[in-house]
């Protein structure tokens, strides 16, 4: 009886708190809260975290985007087509869509291939070079455009060479897709890299002994374990490249119908005061954003299933 | 199919893994490779399996040279200690894998994985993912996707190393009779002693890199070719005394030995295992002055049915270790500070040379 006293107590003060634990069985009155508890996440306080997290993506995200719809949609169904699906707009969607998945596909390819290069061969500077990964992550994208349009300008160094042979990387859409892989090669490296360092290499051992080849051993063992990784760094490649607009307006040259992608065309008609219209263009740009994102993720889903 | 080992030197960086070693594997053996971690007995599985190359030496197969083939046409079963199987894969296809890769017909691939996965009673679970099994099937899968390939060599790199007491005996057992009826030649690589002796016809006792005696189990344990198997292969009273005309000495009672007729006097180490000690209670006749020592017991612990006893010989430090059936002990009274006579049955003398080092 002296032992159950304070135990009650401490349950009636706190009925959560595992306090005054005795070393006996559990009472069944409490442990009904004590199990919540144990069972719960290491953190405390789910309550607590749940309302920062919503707080976050509420005041930072969804709050603007829904400022954003919300002045879209007063232009009414008939304004809003009018004003987004213009000639111009096609065509700016076109190259932003192409132009990224373009880049998000050469970054994907050559993100595995450094990734692998960096998590599988030992080579005197490679700490250096795993370092330098990170760089365009850094860097003001308008100084990665200016550059690259500096190099491969008819006058450059490359372009002087580049140019006559019919290489256009400047004010082109070979410039676009120039950028927009150097802002999202990061992204399809760094997704991708661990998962290679963690890979069972006693696999691959494994598959050539039972008589596989190098290029067997590749696509048939470690590629499937690798593909999840590829493709959610293909996903943040394209919404990266997406939304960039820093380094793209430099290298573009922004000729409507041509090389004009819709971030540029945004901020065009921001610049003729005409913010509907604007936001018309931002909010078709989102929802392809998202609807390429969503098929992404369920691709991505549906491989890392197959895959553990 | 009989492997020969010619040889072989391995260095890995400064360290060296194999250091001029030669083995024979006669068709249809199973063989043991015991020895601690760091004695290069994986390195020599692996080198017999083609997934590293000696630095100088040669491997043939049934006479023929295959030093610089690689492991994929060696046409070697490989179990890793891991299992190393497909996470992506079903059951199925990691057994099936082998076939696939040598463009077997669909139709024959199915017969054989069927044939394979009642062979390794794994019947009806073709459909899994690895993980979705238990360490145990896991092995016995990695197993049938090694045999798919009908090898002539199985190698297995620790074959029963992560798994439980209870299912590495049984496994250990199972893989005795399939290897039995397959008939192929079978080499692994253990740090267990009890595993080697019991599964294996043929044990080799690594050490630095060398081999320190191949043979028997049978012959290894009751001939032991050096101190370091002696000492491996499990608990054993060591003694530091000295030899000289004959004679070496255990707690001043001599032992013959007429390898050292010598009369100069040198180092010697006597070495008796628990079970080749008789303890007696003091004052009987079997406690002669001279051929039996006086003790006091310390402690008398049970395993199974066996007494481990350790015993203080009057006027030492030393700790005598003594394995006695457990109704020896209880009708002897053994127990705590009960005064006892050990007498030695079978001690083996080594002079240690040199280069021995433990």
């Amino acid at each position: 009886m002296t032992e159950s006293t304070p135990r009650m107590i401490a349950f009636a003060v706190n009925p959560t708190q595992e306090a005054f634990r005795g070393p006996g069985r559990e009472g069944g009155a409490g442990s009904a809260g004590i199990r919540r508890r144990r069972r719960g996440s290491v953190l405390p306080g789910f309550g607590t975290s749940a309302a920062i997290t919503s707080m976050v993506v509420l005041a930072l995200i969804v709050f603007p985007l829904a400022v954003l719809v919300l002045r879209a949609a007063s232009l009414g169904p008939g304004g809003f087509l009018a004003a987004a699906w213009t000639p111009r707009a096609r065509a700016a969607y076109g190259v932003s869509l192409g132009a990224s998945l373009i880049a998000a596909m050469v970054s994907s390819l050559l993100g595995l291939i450094v990734a692998w290069v960096l998590a599988r061969v030992e080579f005197p500077g490679r700490r250096i070079l795993d370092a330098l990964v990170d760089v365009p992550l850094a860097l003001p994208t308008a100084v990665a455009g200016l550059v690259y349009s500096a190099l491969y300008v008819p006058k450059g160094w490359l372009g002087q060479v580049l140019v006559p042979l019919g290489i256009k990387g400047a004010y082109s859409f070979l410039g676009i897709v120039l950028v927009l892989v150097f802002v999202s090669l990061p992204f399809a490296i760094r997704v991708v890299q661990p998962v290679i360092e963690s890979l069972d290499r006693d696999t691959e051992e494994a598959a050539r002994i039972l008589g596989a080849s190098r290029l067997q051993t590749f696509l048939r063992v470690v590629l499937p374990g690798i593909l999840p990784a590829v493709v959610t760094g293909f996903a943040l490649s394209l919404a990266r490249a997406l939304g960039e607009y820093g380094s793209v307006v430099f290298i573009s040259g922004n000729m409507p119908f041509k090389t004009e992608i819709a971030p540029v065309l945004i901020v065009a008609r921001l610049e003729e005061f005409a913010y509907a219209e604007a936001t018309t263009v931002a909010v078709m740009l989102l929802a392809m954003s998202l609807a390429l994102l969503v098929v992404v993720n369920a691709l991505q889903q549906r491989l890392a299933h197959n895959a553990q | 199919m009989s492997i020969h080992i010619r040889d072989i030197s391995k260095t890995f960086g400064s360290f060296k893994a194999l250091d001029g070693v030669s083995l024979d594997v006669p068709d249809g053996t199973l063989l043991a490779l015991l020895g601690p971690s760091g004695s290069g007995k994986t390195t020599l599985l692996r080198i017999i399996a083609g997934l590293e190359f000696p630095d100088a030496g040669t491997i043939e197969e049934n006479g023929a040279d295959i030093t610089e083939r690689h492991a994929r046409s060696r046409e070697v079963g490989f179990v890793f200690q891991h299992y190393a199987l497909f996470r992506h894969m079903s059951v199925f296809e990691n057994i099936a894998f082998g076939l696939r890769v040598r463009k077997v017909p669909r139709a024959e691939v199915q017969a054989r994985v069927e044939e394979l996965l009642g062979l390794v009673r794994l019947e009806g679970l073709g459909g899994r993912k690895p993980s979705q099994l238990s360490g145990g099937q896991r092995q016995r899968v990695a197993l049938a996707r090694a045999l798919a390939i009908r090898p002539k060599i199985l190698l297995l790199d620790e074959p029963f190393g992560a798994l439980d007491a209870k299912v590495r005996v049984e496994l250990r057992q199972w893989l005795r009779r399939l290897h039995d009826e397959i008939g192929m030649t079978s080499v692994f690589v253990t740090h267990d002693q009890e595993e080697a002796f019991e599964l294996a016809d043929e044990v080799v006792v690594m050490n630095h890199g060398q081999i320190e005696q191949q043979g028997t189990p049978d012959a290894v344990f009751d001939k032991p070719a050096t101190p370091f198997v002696m000492d491996f292969l499990g608990n054993v009273n060591v003694y530091h005394g000295r030899v000289e005309n004959g004679r070496a000495f255990w707690h001043g009672i001599p032992i013959d030995y007429p390898d050292y007729p010598h009369a100069q006097a040198r180092d010697a180490r006597v070495y008796l295992r628990p079970h080749e000690l008789e303890i007696a209670p003091a004052g009987t006749a079997a406690s002669r002055p001279g051929t039996s020592l006086p003790a006091r017991v310390l402690r008398v612990t049970r395993s199974g049915a066996i007494s481990r006893v350790a015993c203080r010989p009057h006027g030492s430090d030393a700790e005598l270790h003594v394995d006695v059936p457990v109704d020896t002990a209880r009708d002897l009274l053994l127990q705590p500070g009960v005064q006892v006579s050990i007498t030695p049955r079978t001690p083996r003398v080594f002079i240690p040379g040199p280069e021995y080092v433990i």
